[in-house]
């Protein structure tokens, strides 16, 4: 017998009404129970959408938390934004931290990973051992390194004397500020980068390889052809997770050298914090985060568009 | 179908909050000055708010902790129960300033700096206190608000106009303690270099700083100095120095503040104090915050140290750093004939504006600002600096700082011309760190006076935000 829904009406193939919805008694807990089940992610979207919200809303005012009075002063903060050579070179800054930084970890990860992905004894230690730096928070370990790299007590300081080099100040200097928060983030991040590698790495199928051994393939050939297109979907993870992250930096550049020397390090992040908090000039400072929020987001949606078709690739679809 | 109709419900839920929520802060913004009316009470009496229950924040430092060791004395005393937060100062400002901004009354009371003030006064955030001081139904008798040195008190005093000196209009806040900014040396290190006296002069300073560094092995250097892209880089020793140099941040012209950070006078000091840090100070001088800068001075890297005179007052004590004993405080370096004063921070203790229980918020603030307290604190605690005359004549306390060569002295030569040096207004901490910023620039190698220019037309524009008369 052939049951067909019509209508809300079960009806049969005879065209005889059997039961109508009404008629069917579903508990209304069974009912409700799809929304039970979403209710937590709704809550969710609930505390990210109203802050986000009230952030859209409040950059178009000069809400401060200096005076008690504010107004709508419409695209007011967005222009004096776009016309602040601050905010250009915070754009810059941002830019070139982020793209540094995915870049050095990427490598440094990838390379490492292919070190750390045979049976030694060593190999097992370091793939313990490398994990470390992840567990510090970010802030601990610019400490660490603040601490190492001070010019009178510092360890790396004293060492770099020992062979020489006697006036070199890492963060304290515009010259080499970026590099000293880059090898501070490459410390504490590359390890992440190491840890999904190794993953799609210890995840490959044996058989491609060996025939590629057995046809004297070089260990170029065999990575380039084989071992790269196939790690390639849990790369662009990796990529995707360091850039957004390296995009928002904040904690190491704040807790090293606030931004300075001078502006040097002055990232997106970093100046709507000072605008907000130092200058509690709120209005003003949103619309950096919207900035890099809208930045952020384009970048992640191509990004995972790409990690789509990687994947198809990788599978041979 | 049904989960697009349920969005739709929550995403328009939302953007009914967001605009409600909006709209409320719009309408409950009010005029930042309105005077408070006060009942009218009969007779002083520390039992008359029994009962109550008060909120205090606090910011982590020794004042705090002298407060909270007698809490028990002033719950007993008052019949007050008291609710305190303790929180470090780095998030400590933050924290309060969104407290504040809530107006919903909590805290009661809060530790605060001076400079805060011109902030949160303008924004209505707190409470003028001439009405409680000058009410003798409010005040204990014995309470002597005189008592309180003038430079320090005058701090927390301001008419709201930008440009006005400190020490007009109402009394925001009581000050707990200040600091004043002086220079520190390790008498170790000057006998080790045969040298007989601290420096009297800028010149002598960068001298005698040059000739100290390696004084103590390797990297040991002349003089510690903060150097972060922050505000606290500028209120020590830059802003007593460049105040004693006769410089000012800021003039009146035309009814408008105009930055004067480029006058000749700015130059000159400014350029003085980039030569002693490229000469003698920390090698990653930008790096430098108030703890690095005391530590060093304590660990024996540093020989001096131009900074808060607490540096000496706790490094000094036994066991509390490799140099103590060794060190000793003088006036600030002269760049020019004149009395020397300093540049201070004070740490006091205000009411919220929104409190509802403002008079048992008043007996707190009166009794951990009274004589009796401070003594106490100055004495027993960790309380340095305290803000009332009478206990720096107190014996107690005068055989306390003795331990510590040349502080009183110090002291006495400075206090009488020492206050906040800044020009109140509410962007202070926007003008200072970008201050801060130019400083390191110039230190950095960019030309003093070109980075001057471009620093005070940054602050011209930075000021002309400035939404109060």
């Amino acid at each position: 017998m052939q049951v067909e829904h019509k209508r809300g009406k079960f009806v049969q193939a005879d065209s005889t009404t059997l039961l109508s919805n009404e008629e069917i008694k579903i508990p209304f807990l069974r009912k409700m129970r799809p929304y039970i089940i979403l209710s937590p992610a709704f809550l969710l979207t609930i505390g990210i959408l109203i802050p986000f919200g009230m952030a859209i809303y409040y950059s178009f005012t000069n809400f401060s938390f200096k005076y008690a009075v504010y107004n709508w002063i419409g695209l007011e903060n967005y222009i004096s934004m776009f016309k602040d050579p601050e905010f250009w070179h915070s754009v810059k800054v941002t830019i070139m931290y982020a793209g540094l930084a995915t870049v050095i970890e990427t490598v440094l990860g990838v390379i490492i990973a292919l070190l750390l992905n045979r049976e030694s004894v060593i190999a097992k230690s370091l793939r313990i051992v490398l994990i470390f730096p992840l567990v510090i928070a970010p802030v601990i370990a610019t400490l660490i390194w603040q601490l190492m790299t001070n010019n009178s007590v510092g360890i790396l300081s004293k060492w770099l004397r020992m062979v020489g080099v006697d006036n070199f100040t890492w963060g304290a200097d515009p010259k080499t500020a970026l590099f000293t928060v880059l090898v501070i983030d490459a410390w504490v991040f590359t390890p992440f980068v190491i840890l999904l590698v190794l993953a799609g790495l210890r995840s490959l199928p044996k058989a491609p390889f060996e025939s590629a051994m057995i046809d004297g393939g070089s260990a170029w050939f065999t990575f380039k052809n084989l071992t790269l297109p196939m790690i390639m979907p849990m790369l662009l993870i990796a990529v995707l997770f360091r850039l957004m992250a390296s995009l928002q930096m904040f904690d190491i550049i704040f807790a090293l050298t606030r931004g300075g020397p001078g502006n040097t390090l002055m990232t997106l992040p970093l100046t709507a914090y000072t605008e907000a908090f130092t200058y509690k000039e709120l209005g003003y400072s949103l619309p950096y985060m919207l900035i890099l929020w809208a930045f952020v987001y384009l970048i992640s949606h191509y990004m995972v568009k790409y990690w789509s078709h990687t994947q198809k690739k990788a599978s041979g679809k | 179908m049904l989960l697009r109709k349920f969005l739709a419900i929550i995403i328009s839920l939302v953007v009914g909050i967001v605009f409600s929520a909006c709209s409320n802060s719009t309408q409950s913004s009010g005029s930042s000055v309105e005077k408070t009316e006060l009942k009218k009470l009969d007779g002083f009496d520390w039992k008359r708010f029994k009962g109550e229950e008060i909120n205090v924040m606090l910011n982590q430092h020794p004042y705090a902790e002298a407060i909270i060791k007698r809490l028990p004395e002033f719950e007993k005393l008052t019949g007050i129960k008291v609710k305190y937060s303790v929180t470090p100062e780095e998030s400590y400002f933050d924290k309060l300033t969104t407290a504040l901004n809530a107006k919903n009354g909590n805290p009661d009371v809060f530790m605060t700096g001076s400079y805060q003030l011109w902030e949160y006064a303008p924004a209505g955030y707190i409470q003028e206190l001439d009405p409680f001081v000058n009410d003798k139904n409010r005040t204990s008798s014995d309470y002597d608000i005189n008592d309180f040195f003038e430079g320090v008190l005058n701090a927390d005093k301001w008419d709201l106009v930008p440009g006005h000196k400190v020490g007009t209009g109402n009394l925001w806040a009581i000050p707990l303690g200040f600091e004043i900014n002086v220079l520190h040396y390790n008498k170790r290190a000057f006998e080790q270099a045969g040298i007989k006296n601290p420096p009297k002069t800028f010149d002598e300073l960068i001298e005698i700083a040059t000739k100290l560094n390696g004084w103590n092995g390797e990297g040991s250097y002349g003089i510690a100095i903060r150097g972060t892209r922050s505000w606290a880089t500028i209120h020590p020793g830059y802003m007593t120095s460049f105040s004693n140099h006769g410089a000012k941040d800021f003039e009146i012209e035309n009814g408008k503040l105009v930055s004067k950070l480029n006058s000749s006078k700015s130059v000159e000091i400014t350029k003085k104090f980039v030569e002693l840090i490229k000469k003698a100070g920390p090698k990653d001088w930008s790096n430098y915050t108030w703890y690095q800068s005391s530590s060093d001075l304590g660990a024996g890297k540093a020989a001096m140290a131009y900074d808060a005179d607490i540096f000496s007052f706790f490094n000094n004590k036994e066991g509390a750093s490799k140099e103590a004993g060794n060190l000793a405080v003088a006036p600030p370096p002269a760049t020019k004939n004149g009395n020397l004063g300093s540049n201070m921070w004070v740490w006091s203790i205000a009411m919220n504006k929104s409190s509802q229980k403002k008079d048992a918020a008043w007996l707190f603030m009166q009794y951990f600002t009274s004589k009796e307290h401070m003594i106490w604190g100055a004495t027993q605690a960790n309380v340095v600096d305290p803000a009332r005359k009478s206990v720096w004549e107190d014996q107690g306390f005068k055989e306390r700082i003795s331990k510590i060569e040349g502080y009183e002295e110090t002291f006495n030569s400075v206090i009488g011309n020492s206050t906040i040096k800044f020009t109140p207004q509410p962007e202070f901490f926007n003008t200072t760190t970008e201050w801060a910023a130019a400083l390191q620039d110039i230190v950095n190698g960019a030309d003093a006076q070109e980075r001057l220019n471009q620093l005070a037309n940054d602050i011209n524009k930075r000021v002309e935000r400035l939404r109060v008369k």
